[in-house]
């Protein structure tokens, strides 16, 4: 592709301008390098996730094909990509409006404040952009040398079980430095016996150290491996999996984009709704023309519309972000507030102490999507937004609104993201039986795995381990281990 | 400007069509999205592919949403799953399916099929493809490395480079350096053919026969003018007579009349006689009908001309019955009795349009 950094002269200026009302406004940002491309090549880079160029793989033509399919139909269009990178590189593209293109400036600029503050982002690789075409250039040179197929399968088995890293890994230690005590080492003692003098006789030297030996090697065999549950699933993989050179390399390729994207999907809400919370901003203080205001509030209530099923990010996030403000804004919080039970009272609370921009500047630090709406969902929010739970009614044979109630609710959100909403899965022993055998175990909360896809990931994990894995579960409230050998699957009941 | 995507995306194309990695196939859904084309909605199919991962149980699972409603009341179709877009745009709208091009479609036809029998005679009017290598590209099979071009391109950036020395003129090819010879598919003139459609318009074929009989000859024509460039294509209908038509008119034309299949018969076998002789010509005759003759005297007729005149001068003969609710269909009875055995006859009975693939398949599958 060629890389057009410079930006044509009027949307240069207005670049200029809008990182000025940023930087007024207290954003702390990257470099930000905006490039325009046109629909095509901004919808090969939205497919590659934001980045000119990655590894050669099926799934990115699948995302393009939506993508241009759906530019093709009028029915939606990418507005704006940014990438966590310093320089941060973010694209415009070429048709929209100049008014479009403010927004998306001023909405970027949100983003990348986000990045280089919250906390989660901090351990991610700033300089992915370059690491990235690293990648894609060494799995090219697999596919040279071994041919597409081979590489690309192994690629579809390693993203079959790319959800299983430990997404909190990064912020938490979770192996001690030094391997803990070993507990008292069993000493042999050999036969018993009274007389003194008969000892050596009864026990003789050989006799005891052979005995010791057994002995150890039976402690030795006690010794858990993993010594205790690892939920980065890939890194015990990487380690222990009888893999060759190359298929390492590209399992730790995977790994290492996993990672490097696990922030962004565990602060989608936050981000985006920081971003929506800073572009409207900007527009409607400083950047508007007065001819653009129609424009802008078509788009900009496009963003967030909402549909009954879906849960629109954007709209969940800017109001949870206005909602913080104003509630600093006006005291709404703390011991005193919380216990005023006066419905008339609370509704006028107006404490006057104009907190709120701190407030959300310290929220965007030190907080994800899990503790943001843990700590900020109100009881009054919920109503507010109207928001709900719904399932699926197997008597109606339909989706369905379930609840509105506001604890549910909460639960309901908080059960979505955590672990990122991926079922909790760890390493339990990697010698299994004493056969060398893998087993995981999926730690239960409440929802079971959807049946035939666990089955086809064990298998797609038992062509890495080579020796047949198991998995253990609860199916319909009863503990299950389910078992692929390499040939066959096989299910069995255990207690749990 | 070519993207790489492009790569990426023709291989997806590919595992959805089923060409390669058929073990991906069973994970490959269809998705839509509905877009809208002037006042009719229409339905645009994308088709994902979900590599399974440990992930919960949709249906169990439910979420969280956004808006009106009373517990109890159902979400429009299609929302809480997951990538399926937007769906139920109420009811009564026509909505059309829009994909494919016919190129395209051609293409996914052609992957099985091919013109049955086919033999190199006459001179420079089918065109079928040979590989042919024309040029040098940067990835390649070894077995395919260009020896002069590599060391010309060493030779090149060891002088760019500043460290080729003529005193010692040692050229050592690195990786980037080799050049493979990459080749390209050219058209290579091979046969003569023509294929002859005809088709009933009798009164006792209905709009549905009709329709099914135009699909089904159509998607042969278009499938035919992709693959074999320079074929000649001849269109009769008939009634209670036969007369030749042009494409137009054969895929546009409303009748009504008696049967007589022998007239159409008649008139295929002048053509044949007086412009495709046998010896220069691979012959292809199509006939349709909904296997309702006037007569069983004209059936005998048609059995006679197919046996003693036609059969021995074409490569192929390929009858399509439509069922119909007025016919008899004896037709295809009397054809599989009198000629079913023969090599060159491929016969099929076509139910309803669900069975017009099925029925190419049987006149042009490869192997036939």
């Amino acid at each position: 592709m060629d890389r057009k950094t410079q930006l044509p002269a009027h949307l240069h200026d207005i670049r200029k301008r809008i990182e000025g009302y940023a930087r007024e406004y207290g954003l702390d940002f990257f470099d930000t390098i905006f490039e325009v491309l046109n629909f095509d090549e901004i919808n090969m880079v939205a497919a590659y996730g934001g980045f000119p160029n990655r590894y050669p793989h099926w799934r990115f033509g699948m995302d393009y094909e939506r993508l241009a399919k759906g530019y093709e139909y009028g029915l939606s269009k990418i507005y704006e990509m940014v990438i966590n990178n310093d320089p941060s590189y973010a694209y415009l593209l070429e048709s929209n409006m100049d008014v479009d293109q403010k927004l998306v400036m001023a909405h970027v600029y949100g983003h990348v404040d986000f990045f280089k503050n919250n906390f989660m982002f901090r351990h991610t690789n700033r300089k992915m952009m370059d690491q990235m075409a690293n990648h894609a250039t060494r799995v090219r040179r697999y596919q040279d040398k071994l041919g597409v197929e081979l590489v690309e399968d192994f690629i579809d088995r390693c993203l079959s079980i790319e959800n299983l890293i430990d997404y909190q890994s990064p912020y938490v230690k979770r192996r001690p430095d030094h391997p803990e005590d070993e507990g008292e080492r069993k000493v042999a003692k050999g036969f018993k016996t009274e007389r003194e003098y008969m000892r050596e006789f009864i026990n003789p030297p050989e006799f005891l150290q052979a005995q010791q030996k057994r002995l150890d090697e039976e402690a030795a065999r006690k010794r858990k491996f993993p010594e205790r549950p690892e939920r980065d699933v890939l890194l015990f993989l990487l380690e222990h999996a009888p893999l060759e050179r190359w298929e390492h390399d590209v399992l730790s390729i995977v790994r290492e984009e996993a990672y490097y994207f696990a922030p962004q999907g565990q602060t989608k809400i936050m981000n985006e709704g920081w971003a929506t919370y800073w572009h409207s901003k900007i527009m409607t203080e400083k950047a508007l023309e007065a001819s653009e205001i129609i424009d802008y509030a078509d788009h900009h209530s496009g963003t967030l519309a909402t549909h009954p099923g879906q849960l629109n990010p954007y709209k969940l996030g800017v109001e949870l972000w206005r909602d913080i403000e104003d509630r600093w804004n006006k005291g709404r919080f703390g011991k005193e507030y919380d216990e005023c039970d006066s419905f008339v009272e609370r509704k006028h609370w107006d404490k006057r102490l104009g907190l709120g921009r701190e407030k959300i500047f310290e929220v965007r630090k030190h907080y994800n999507d899990v503790t943001f709406i843990d700590e900020f969902l109100t009881l009054e929010f919920v109503l507010d937004q109207r928001l709900f739970t719904y399932g699926y009614n197997d008597k109606h044979q339909r989706w369905e609104v379930m609840e509105r109630e506001f604890k549910k609710v909460k639960e309901k959100l908080l059960h979505m993201l955590t672990n990122f909403g991926q079922p909790m899965i760890a390493v339990e022993d990697g010698n299994f039986d004493n056969r060398g055998e893998l087993l995981l175990v999926h730690k239960h909360d409440g929802v079971d795995l959807k049946l035939d896809y666990a089955r086809d990931t064990l298998k797609h994990l038992q062509s890495l381990w080579r020796r047949p894995v198991n998995l253990v579960s609860k199916i319909e409230g009863r503990g299950t281990l389910f078992r692929f050998d390499g040939k066959e699957h096989g299910d069995r009941r255990v207690e749990l | 400007m070519s993207l790489k995507i492009k790569q990426d995306h023709a291989r997806f194309r590919d595992i959805v069509r089923g060409r390669i990695k058929r073990n991906l196939k069973k994970y490959v859904q269809k998705g839509e999205m509905i877009g809208k084309k002037g006042k009719d909605f229409i339905t645009i199919p994308v088709p994902t592919i979900d590599i399974p991962h440990f992930v919960f149980g949709e249906r169990s699972q439910g979420g969280v949403g956004q808006g009106e409603g009373e517990p109890g009341d159902p979400l429009s179709p299609g929302d809480g799953q997951q990538g399926s877009g937007q769906a139920g745009q109420g009811e009564g709208q026509h909505i059309l399916e829009v994909d494919v091009s016919l190129d395209e479609l051609a293409d996914i036809l052609g992957e099985e099929l091919a013109l049955p029998r086919i033999q190199p005679k006459g001179k420079d009017r089918i065109v079928a493809t040979k590989l042919k290598y024309t040029g040098v590209a940067p990835a390649g099979p070894e077995s395919l490395r260009h020896f002069k071009r590599t060391y010309k391109q060493a030779l090149r950036r060891q002088i760019a480079s500043g460290s080729y020395n003529w005193r010692k003129p040692i050229i050592v090819p690195v990786r980037e350096d080799r050049r493979y010879r990459s080749w390209k598919q050219v058209p290579l003139p091979e046969t003569n053919a023509v294929v002859i459609y005809m088709m009933d318009v009798s009164g006792s074929m209905g709009d549905e026969q009709k329709e099914i009989v135009r699909i089904e000859s159509f998607w042969i024509d278009a499938w035919l003018r992709k693959h074999y460039k320079g074929l000649e294509a001849r269109y009769i209908i008939h009634d209670a007579v036969a007369r030749e038509v042009d494409r137009d008119t054969f895929f546009h034309t409303r009748e009504s009349g008696g049967t007589m299949i022998s007239s159409a018969y008649k008139l295929a076998l002048e053509m044949i006689e007086t412009e495709y002789s046998p010896g220069s010509w691979n012959v292809y005759p199509f006939h349709f009908s909904d296997g309702d003759n006037w007569s069983a005297d004209d059936t005998r007729l048609c059995v006679d001309l197919l046996q003693n005149r036609i059969l021995p001068a074409v490569n192929l003969f390929a009858y399509g019955q439509v069922e119909s609710p007025y016919g008899s269909g004896q037709f295809i009875k009397d054809l599989k009795d009198a000629i079913g055995a023969r090599d060159n006859v491929a016969l099929s009975e076509i139910a309803d349009k669900d069975g017009i693939y099925g029925s190419i398949k049987t006149f042009l599958g490869t192997g036939n």
